[in-house]
């Protein structure tokens, strides 16, 4: 029955990831940790062998919407190993509670900036979901290098 | 790809990748709205690139923790990663048919979510 309710939310989990763009952890860990007991090492560490094996099959899905620039992604994907290291030194060095409340902040300054693109250009129209609505052409907006890229 | 802009996905990579560090979690949440603030991307766009991007750095740090650590519970990722991906198919294909803005203003609250988290939690 457990690994019922767990599959139910790990679905959701994809789902998630699937229409936001995130790996799911943030759902498949508490799945593993809440409903199976696992321990929460042992559940992040088997979350992220779930959001690659997702991320492949979103990507995929993705690409054939014309929804992915690989390019970028690649630039961004193998940069990130140096960031991993970074954050590994930088959480053993700094408060976990300064951390937290520093990445707290950015959040929340993100959410802001999203909030202010979606309501400072208005609603966007539900007959035309295929727009992009929040595309705000620039010298480097990447619009038009989807899945061609 | 001029320099400038390998700098700054470099810049995004790299926040990402602490992140993933810094807290166990996929970089997504720095990356999606990183992509849109900083480089016009549409929503969908930067969350299909977002993907793409997380492959490398889940790979990575699932072969980091499983291959160094043995923390991975290979059978226990595999049964739950069965609809985990049908949930992946199920969402990107909803993502298409609703109006682009929902996905920023969803977005946001799981910005907002994760704050709230952060500092509770």
């Amino acid at each position: 029955m457990d690994i019922a309710i767990a599959c139910l939310i790990c679905f959701i989990g994809g789902m998630v990831a699937g229409l936001i763009g995130v790996g799911g952890g943030i759902v498949f860990v508490p799945a593993m940790t809440a409903v199976l007991s696992k321990g929460q090492v042992e559940a992040e560490s088997t979350s992220l062998l779930m959001i690659a094996l997702v991320s492949v099959v979103g990507t995929w899905r993705q690409y054939g919407y014309g929804n992915v620039n690989l390019k970028d992604a690649a630039v961004i994907g193998l940069l990130s190993p140096v960031g991993v290291l970074i954050g590994v030194v930088v959480a053993n060095a700094v408060p976990e509670r300064a951390l937290r409340i520093g990445f707290a902040m950015l959040a929340l300054y993100m959410a802001w900036r999203l909030l202010r693109r979606v309501f400072k250009d208005g609603p966007s129209d539900p007959a035309d979901p295929g727009t992009e609505a929040l595309a705000d052409p620039a010298p480097d907006s990447p619009a038009g290098t989807g899945a061609s890229a | 790809m001029e320099s400038r802009r390998i700098i700054g996905l470099a810049a995004i990579g790299t926040l990402a990748g602490a992140f993933s560090g810094l807290f166990g979690v996929g970089g997504g949440t720095v990356i999606v709205p990183m992509l849109i603030a900083l480089y016009h991307y549409g929503d969908r766009l930067a969350t299909g690139t977002s993907l793409a991007a997380i492959i490398v750095i889940a790979l990575l740090a699932a072969a980091m923790q499983g291959g160094i650590y043995g923390n991975v519970d290979v059978e226990t990722g595999l049964i739950l990663v069965g609809p985990a991906i049908l949930g992946v198919i199920g969402g990107t294909a909803i993502q298409q048919r609703i109006p682009e803005k929902s996905v920023s203003l969803l977005f946001a609250a799981l910005l907002i979510g994760v704050a709230i988290e952060m500092v509770v939690g």
